[in-house]
């Protein structure tokens, strides 16, 4: 299970806000997208899927239609793992979605952007599967640091989270609680250190 | 010019002396034994143990043929480093000791390039075949020490039995490997837990008992004189025990090997532990104690078995049985039969010596004014780590690399001349 | 819930014997991702964790089921493979195995995937050089990776009827039936399964059955429907036919009245035990066709997870943490 924020960790978005910025994100996506039914969206495993699936009931209750939702893995995709440098864990959990993908437009679903390389990774995986007609990107939160030239279509919130912060999305599907954290201090994952 | 081997503790299990002694040697012999005696020059053998050289029934130089893995000349120097002055080399050499001719060229080579003393063994059989016997009465004139067919058994129980009537009349003792081929087929090492483990063809205990049984019954048929080489399983202890009990000539040899490892050390898949007969377990090496401790078993030999290292340097089915053992022999006994108190460091000194030099009636393995000075001088508390970089040998291929053990040769004197010393000896 | 964070630290894959129960689980959980690249209906199958590596597959033995798995397995994770067979390869001009290996590796290989016809080699190779090693077989000795196939597909096997996608193999009653002695793949099976928590009964001719094998955690049986009566696995091994010039049983049509895993042997086992046999399957002999045919039988599935699983693997050997090359050797090379 996650670690339990740390008492020294703020709260930089409590549960009513972020039911507000989910809802803004799904009217942002259906005006996005005049062809709504040609979307389908994909979360980004662990926290993007729970995400996608709100935003779906979102859109669902806006405009009557059900998108197909399904889960990306994204690590068999990651770079670091090929580098050496990533834990070689591979989860029980993976990409699954039972629909096609040719000519739809895709909207990856993530809680956090940072680097980016997770959405390098996702796109990877995708193109792997099919030929979307277009990616589009969703995101909760962006806490900066970009290392690749990638950007979201819709986001919620900026966070400025500096290097050795880590910010930490909670949701009720999860972990009980709809939150983002800052919390001020590397956050440790196994032997290594995640990066920021 | 004379030569005191002096402060020593002498031990000499031929005459039962073990005190402290002073040797004085003239030319190639004892000149005198005795306390407080000064040569010219002296050697101090302070805490160390002064003993006959020591003797080893059973090595293979591999001359002539196989030139690379050893020679008659390194050989004898991988021997003086152990403290041997006295050995019996094997004949299944290339082409094999088989006839007075080549018999005669490893007596010329040992003369001209050994530094100690060389006694060969002829084969009994033509080629080693086991088919026909070879001209025992000559080759035992030309000099031949004794018949054996060294790394392989006699298949034919009649011929075997002709072989040891024919030996004894020429007053030669057969030398016996006994191994039943037909159940060992491709076998590699000890059949049990951890060949089954290791999925790799056994050689059952029963190769060697079966063929000990045999060949002592045979011998005893032909009243003739046998001697078991590398006895390694606890029921061929029990088999020659019972034998002498009976009354039977029968003697035996173990190697330091058996008594030291068991097949655990396959596990590795290092080609050193790979030897015939093979190691066993640990009930076989507390068997085997045993008999060296209540004399049945007669002596230790090393079965130096040399081979190049690129040789060994392959798949463990592939490699040659075999490892060296003269520069290891003596810590060996020390560390793992005297130390932990399974025999006395004069019994010991006696399964090194006088009793191997007995069993084929080698003018060696004792002290006495007037006999040839073959002399050993050893720490027995010295503590050291095989290197085989440091081996005289030819070959490095022990399985003991790297191993602590107690009991380094400071000084080796055969027929008077030092053909081994420590660079700190006084 | 989350995995536990483990990973994996050994250079090669040579013997399930030395690995621990987390080690074989590590490799069992790593399985089912890869299991979904291969199964993927439409799009491409790879995904590319090992892309620009190379692979070699290195043969001493024709294999065509073992060598085409890790080719496959190779590919599906986009690493380049070269394949040496044996008769191909300068082991008939003498050349010793550690030399054939150092000019390999000078061609910067990171994988090695070996199959040779004795006991060790991958161990006497692994000490010396630097590349990943996979034992595809040693002699009589082991078959890591056929194991892991078998304990994966019980495994998925135990966790769908059961519905429960943690259940183990504890408890697991596995029958291997057939010529112990000679078979790599009964020793993986063994040590994989007990480390497992299964429980495992042996079964064959008395001269197939190599001694002292009940200290390996077993139970051995000369009576097949003994063997099979309470297996939840029923696990035939292959026979080769040449045993039978060695002395080792009278006649093939012995060997099928007593071992032949068919209807009529199995009319004392569970009927919901499961049929594996590691292949190539001699039909009739130790494994009847309309067993083999069977809905029980799960032999094909053991093909299909066998690449994945050999990903799996391949993946965790070669992607480890701070490993980006493989490390240096640990033993020196002696003069």
């Amino acid at each position: 299970m996650p670690q339990p924020p740390e008492p020294s960790s703020t709260i930089v978005m409590h549960a009513d806000a972020m039911a507000e910025v989910v809802h803004r994100l799904a009217q942002e996506i259906v005006g996005g997208n005049p062809d709504v039914e040609k979307v389908v969206l994909l979360g980004i495993l662990r926290r993007g899927r729970p995400l996608a699936d709100r935003l779906a009931a979102h859109i669902k209750e806006m405009t009557g239609i059900s998108l197909p939702v399904g889960s990306l893995a994204t690590t068999l995709y990651r770079d670091d793992l090929r580098a050496g440098m990533g834990h070689a864990q591979i989860g029980l959990a993976g990409t699954y979605f039972d629909f096609p993908i040719d000519d739809m437009t895709i909207v990856l679903v993530d809680d956090v952007l940072a680097a980016g390389r997770t959405i390098r990774a996702a796109m990877d995986e995708v193109m792997d599967y099919g030929r979307p007609a277009r990616i589009q990107l969703a995101c909760l939160i962006d806490r900066g640091g970009r290392e690749l030239p990638i950007q979201p279509d819709y986001l919620g919130w900026t966070v400025a989270a500096g290097p050795r912060e880590y910010v930490s999305v909670r949701l009720v599907e999860l972990d009980g609680e709809d939150a983002v954290l800052l919390i001020p201090h590397p956050y440790k994952f196994g032997s290594g250190e995640a990066s920021p | 010019m004379t030569i005191g081997i002096i402060n020593g503790h002498l031990i000499d299990p031929a005459s039962g002396i073990s005190a402290r002694r002073d040797i004085l040697i003239k030319g190639g012999t004892i000149a005198r034994i005795g306390e407080s005696l000064r040569g010219s020059e002296n050697i101090d053998a302070a805490g160390c143990i002064v003993a006959p050289g020591l003797v080893d029934l059973h090595v293979h130089f591999r001359e002539p043929g196989n030139e690379s893995k050893e020679t008659i000349a390194t050989g004898s120097c991988a021997a003086a480093h152990g403290g041997f002055t006295s050995v019996v080399t094997m004949p299944n050499t290339n082409p094999p000791i088989d006839d007075a001719g080549t018999l005669e060229l490893v007596i010329r080579r040992a003369q001209e390039t050994a530094c100690i003393k060389i006694w060969p063994s002829a084969c009994a059989t033509k080629e080693r075949a086991g088919k026909e016997m070879t001209e025992m009465a000559e080759l035992k004139a030309v000099g031949a020490i004794a018949v054996t067919d060294d790394g392989s058994d006699i298949s034919s129980s009649w011929v075997m039995r002709r072989v040891l009537e024919y030996a004894d009349m020429c007053g030669l003792t057969f030398l016996a490997h006994c191994e039943d081929s037909s159940l060992v087929s491709d076998g590699v090492m000890n059949e049990g837990f951890n060949s089954t483990c290791l999925g790799m063809p056994g050689m059952p205990r029963a190769m060697e008992e079966i063929m000990v049984e045999r060949n002592i019954r045979l011998a005893a048929m032909a009243g003739a004189r046998i001697h078991i080489q590398h006895v390694t399983t606890a029921d061929s202890v029990d088999i020659i025990r019972r034998a002498k009990a009976r009354g039977i000539r029968v003697t035996c040899e173990t190697a330091p090997h058996y008594f030291t490892l068991t097949d655990d050390a396959v596990r590795s898949f290092d080609t050193n532990t790979k030897m015939n007969p093979p190691l066993r377990e640990q009930s076989d090496i507390d068997a085997i104690k045993e008999g060296l401790a209540d004399g049945t078993i007669d002596c230790i030999a090393t079965d130096h078995a040399p081979h190049a290292f690129t040789e060994k340097d392959v798949e463990f089915q592939l490699a040659p049985f075999g490892i060296v053992g003269l520069e290891t022999a003596l810590a060996l006994v020390i560390s793992e039969l005297v130390r932990p108190g399974v025999i006395t460091i004069e019994r010991a000194v006696e399964l090194l010596t006088s009793a191997p030099a007995n069993i084929l009636a080698l003018p060696a393995g004792s002290l006495r004014e007037g006999g040839p000075a073959d002399i050993v001088v050893f720490d027995p508390a010295a503590e050291w780590v095989v290197d085989p970089e440091e081996f005289a040998s030819k070959s490095r291929n022990t399985p003991f690399a790297g191993r602590k053990v107690f009991g380094a040769v400071r000084a080796t004197i055969c027929a008077g001349k030092m053909v081994y010393k420590t660079k700190n000896l006084g | 819930m989350m995995t536990p964070v483990r990973t994996w630290n050994r250079k090669d894959l040579i013997g399930i014997e030395e690995l621990s129960r987390p080690e074989i689980e590590l490799i069992l959980d790593t399985a089912p991702q890869f299991v979904a690249v291969s199964a993927r209906e439409s799009g491409i199958k790879k995904v590319p964790l090992l892309q620009g590596r190379l692979v070699v597959n290195w043969f001493y033995e024709p294999s065509t089921r073992t060598r085409t798995s890790f080719e496959l397995a190779a590919k599906r994770l986009s690493a380049d493979t070269l394949s040496i067979a044996a008769s191909a390869s300068s082991s008939v001009k003498g050349e010793s195995l550690h030399d054939t290996l150092a000019n390999i590796e000078a061609m910067h290989s990171d994988i090695i995937v070996l199959r040779h016809y004795y006991a060790g080699a991958p161990h006497m190779l692994a000490k010396r050089h630097a590349s990943h090693i996979i034992n595809a077989g040693d002699g009589r000795h082991e078959h890591p990776t056929q194991a892991l196939l078998d304990a994966y597909t019980m495994l998925d096997h135990v966790r769908t009827l059961r519905g429960d996608r943690h259940a183990t193999l504890d408890g697991l009653r596995v029958a291997l039936i057939g010529d112990v002695a000679h078979s790599r793949v009964a020793r993986s099976n063994i040590w994989c399964l007990t480390k497992l928590g299964a429980r495992v009964v042996l079964c064959g001719p008395r001269t197939l059955m190599p001694p002292e094998i009940g200290r390996m955690g077993v139970d051995v049986s000369y009576n097949l429907h003994e063997a099979i009566h309470d297996a939840d696995v029923i696990y035939a091994l292959r026979i080769q036919l040449e045993r039978q010039q060695s002395c080792l049983f009278p006649s093939l049509r012995e060997y099928i009245k007593l071992f032949r895993i068919d209807r009529e042997s199995l009319k004392v086992a569970p009927p919901h035990a499961l049929i594996m046999h590691p292949g190539p399957i001699n039909r009739d002999v130790e494994l009847a066709a309309e067993v083999a045919d069977s809905s029980r039988s799960v032999v094909l599935q053991q093909v299909t997870n066998g690449v994945a699983v050999r990903m799996a693997v391949m993946h965790l050997l070669a992607n480890q943490p701070g490993r980006r090359t493989a490390p240096a050797a640990t033993e020196e090379r002696a003069p």
